[in-house]
């Protein structure tokens, strides 16, 4: 058990660099995410914690000791690779011992570890089995057993259920979350699936070309995004992002989506966003779910607007809706009851009190 | 595939045609199929490999002037033989030695040429392979130039250090070293080619797992590399021990199995007694000696490999 610690981390290939600067901490028996899409240096990031990668720059420092120049065998780490990385001559047990039987331990102690580990992953009856005999699922918790009997200090798990299909995916990620409130382990997780980060994490570590968008528990991330990138890349469907404008009408302050679409802002919004210039492009961040059928009795800060649907998608306990706005493709999520069909007009009601505004050219969120 | 093909047409045909032909019907027969896409193989193996096979075991039998069936008259006369033992310990001793250079050498320099990045790769590579690629035979001209005692660049490098004039190819000891190490010069970039083919195979991840694991360098060697490799390492020595052991151009053109017989290999030793002295039917006698030690290789071997090809 330990804390891990990112100071200032660089890597450089050549003249690329794909980490560039991270600062992150990760405090003892914490689950944390690294989320962000292909390139975006998640998985060196990961690597370099590792031990597998050289670091260009800056410190790691795993349990407080600054372990640049330590090999990963002395790091104490357990790693769960994609692809598993199991070896394919040995069998279950033995796969999971090979790091302690490596370190010498008695013979005992092995046994008793891995048919611990195997109980706690439900794998006992496949212990004298090869690799190839097993299931990718199954493969994936021997690999996390490997991890699991060497109790180390920090686990490392590198897009683990990308090569499971989507059913065994949530069925593991559970597994792993279960897994996770038993053993305690610090854990570091690279993933491209922001549902994977959102239901694993403790925190969540968005990254994007080489930097860290922004840190914060998965409610943080999806109420309160820094930025576009992370407003955009958490959530599913996406955020929809309007052009808007901010403009002063009868002394209110309302925000004005295209020619005929300008709605109040309520006065929590209006007294936040009161300070901006007012000839600012801006855009408008609102969730699809935030974008619903008009009912009777609207709460105040809920407005409303017709449009006509381009195309409906029934969900079953949801049927999303798309539409355009001057030329700006929306989503909505509404009622499977309320009756959209493709095509047909329909009034929506946008939640204001849910809304983001963003800078377009900086893309922060104001 | 063919079984696929082969099942539609059988659906198809029930409902039409089923009076024409039992030409058709046995066509319809997977194996029948399958023997007639073969066929051409079958052929070729029986007419490049049975017969001739055939015809040195009947040509064993005969006496020197092939006028008269001997029965087993000629094994029972090499047997008393002590050229013939000779021979057998030296194929066994040329053949082990070279393939276990061979081996160890292609294994050493694979790992070297799979640590070179990109491009630099392939020109070591292609560089390494030159020994291969030379016809043997013109290749051996040039180390009996090299193994010449007067006049050699061997001899003549040493003899700035005091030593030699070494009799490479005149002394029985230095006559069988040097006819392994050309076959060592000349097979191990086949050995290196594969291996280095095997350890392209391995993933990355099992190495940088057993990284974590602990493992040191040479432990990542004998739990990974050695047991990823295994069955291309048994089949390129079953492969190579057979074609060592029948090895038949570099000695005959380095030493023509001298000094006093002691180099020769069966091929050779077969060429020299039923060609060169004209007894065909003891030639036969000494080449048909490598099957039954070849095969039993072989049956070892390949047995392992069957087994563990289920696992990986």
């Amino acid at each position: 058990m330990a804390d891990v610690s990112l100071r200032k981390v660089i890597k450089r290939y050549d003249d690329v660099e794909a980490v560039r600067g991270i600062d992150l901490d990760i405090a003892d028996h914490e689950f944390i995410v690294l989320v962000g899409p292909s390139g975006c240096g998640k998985s060196t990031t990961l690597r370099m914690i590792a031990g597998l990668e050289d670091i260009s720059d800056g410190d790691i420092m795993i349990g407080g000791d600054v372990v640049n120049d330590v090999p990963p065998k002395d790091r104490d780490i357990a790693m769960v690779f994609q692809n598993y990385a199991l070896y394919p001559h040995m069998t279950v047990a033995e796969n999971m011992s090979f790091g302690l039987r490596l370190k010498h331990y008695p013979k005992a102690e092995i046994k008793a570890r891995v048919t611990e580990a195997a109980r706690l992953l439900d794998i006992t009856d496949l212990i004298d089995r090869k690799p190839k005999q097993l299931s990718g699922g199954q493969r994936q918790r021997v690999a996390m057993g490997r991890a699991i009997v060497r109790n180390p200090k920090v686990f490392l798990f590198d897009e683990p259920l990308s090569n499971l299909d989507a059913k065994l995916r949530v069925q593991m990620r559970i597994e792993i979350k279960k897994v996770h409130q038993k053993v305690r382990t610090t854990t570091v997780y690279v993933t491209h699936d922001q549902v994977e980060a959102m239901t694993l994490a403790d925190r969540v570590v968005v990254m994007n070309k080489g930097r860290i968008e922004q840190i914060g528990t998965p409610n943080e991330l999806y109420h309160k995004p820094a930025t576009r990138f992370v407003a955009g890349f958490i959530g599913s469907p996406a955020m929809n992002f309007i052009p808007c404008r901010l403009e002063d009408v009868a002394g209110k302050l309302q925000i004005r989506l295209t020619d005929r679409i300008a709605f109040a802002l309520p006065p929590a919004r209006a007294a936040r966003y009161n300070a901006l210039p007012r000839n600012d492009k801006l855009v408008l961040g609102i969730r699809p779910e935030h974008l619903t059928e008009s009912h009777a009795h609207l709460e105040p800060g809920i407005e409303t607007f017709d449009t006509v649907l381009d195309v409906t998608e029934p969900m079953g306990m949801e049927t999303l809706v798309y539409f355009g706005l001057e030329g700006t493709p929306v989503c909505g999520r509404v009622n499977p009851n309320a009756g959209a069909t493709d095509g047909a007009p329909m009034r929506l009601a946008m939640d204001l009190n849910n809304m983001h505004l963003l800078n377009e050219e900086t893309g922060a969120v104001l | 595939m063919a079984d696929v093909v082969v099942q539609q047409g059988r659906v198809a045909r029930t409902s039409g045609t089923r009076k024409r032909g039992s030409l058709r019907n046995a066509l319809g027969h997977k194996s029948t199929v399958a023997f007639f896409l073969t066929l051409p193989l079958i052929l070729l193996i029986v007419l490049l490999v049975l017969y001739p096979a055939f015809y040195s075991v009947y040509l064993a039998t005969l006496n020197k002037a092939m006028t008269k069936f001997v029965g087993l008259g000629n094994f029972t006369f090499l047997f008393k033989r002590e050229t013939f033992w000779m021979v057998v310990k030296q194929s066994c001793i040329f053949a082990i030695t070279a393939v276990v250079f061979k081996a160890l050498i292609g294994f050493i320099v694979a790992h070297f040429v799979h640590n070179i990045p990109g491009k630099k790769q392939r020109k070591w590579r292609g560089m390494l392979l030159v020994p291969w690629v030379i016809p043997p035979a013109m290749s051996t001209l040039a180390w009996l130039w090299l193994f010449d005692p007067s006049y050699s660049a061997f001899n003549y490098t040493l003899s700035f250090f005091g030593v030699g004039p070494i009799p490479w190819l005149g002394d029985t000891f230095w006559a069988r070293f040097a006819v392994i190490l050309v076959n060592v010069w000349y097979g191990a970039p086949f050995f290196l080619i594969m291996y280095l083919a095997a350890l392209k195979s391995v993933p990355d991840q099992l190495y940088e797992a057993a990284a974590i694991d602990g493992a040191n360098w040479w432990q990542r060697i004998w739990y990974v590399t050695l047991p990823m490799m295994r069955n291309i390492i048994a089949i390129t020595t079953l492969f190579s021990l057979i074609v060592t052991f029948a090895n038949f151009d570099i000695v005959r053109i380095l030493t023509s199995g001298g000094p006093l017989d002691t180099t020769h290999l069966f091929a050779t030793w077969a060429f020299q007694v039923g060609i060169q002295s004209s007894d065909i039917p003891l030639g036969a006698c000494v080449s048909l000696f490598m099957v039954p030690i070849l095969a039993v290789a072989a049956i070892f071997i390949l047995r392992d490999v069957t087994k563990r090809g289920n696992e990986a």
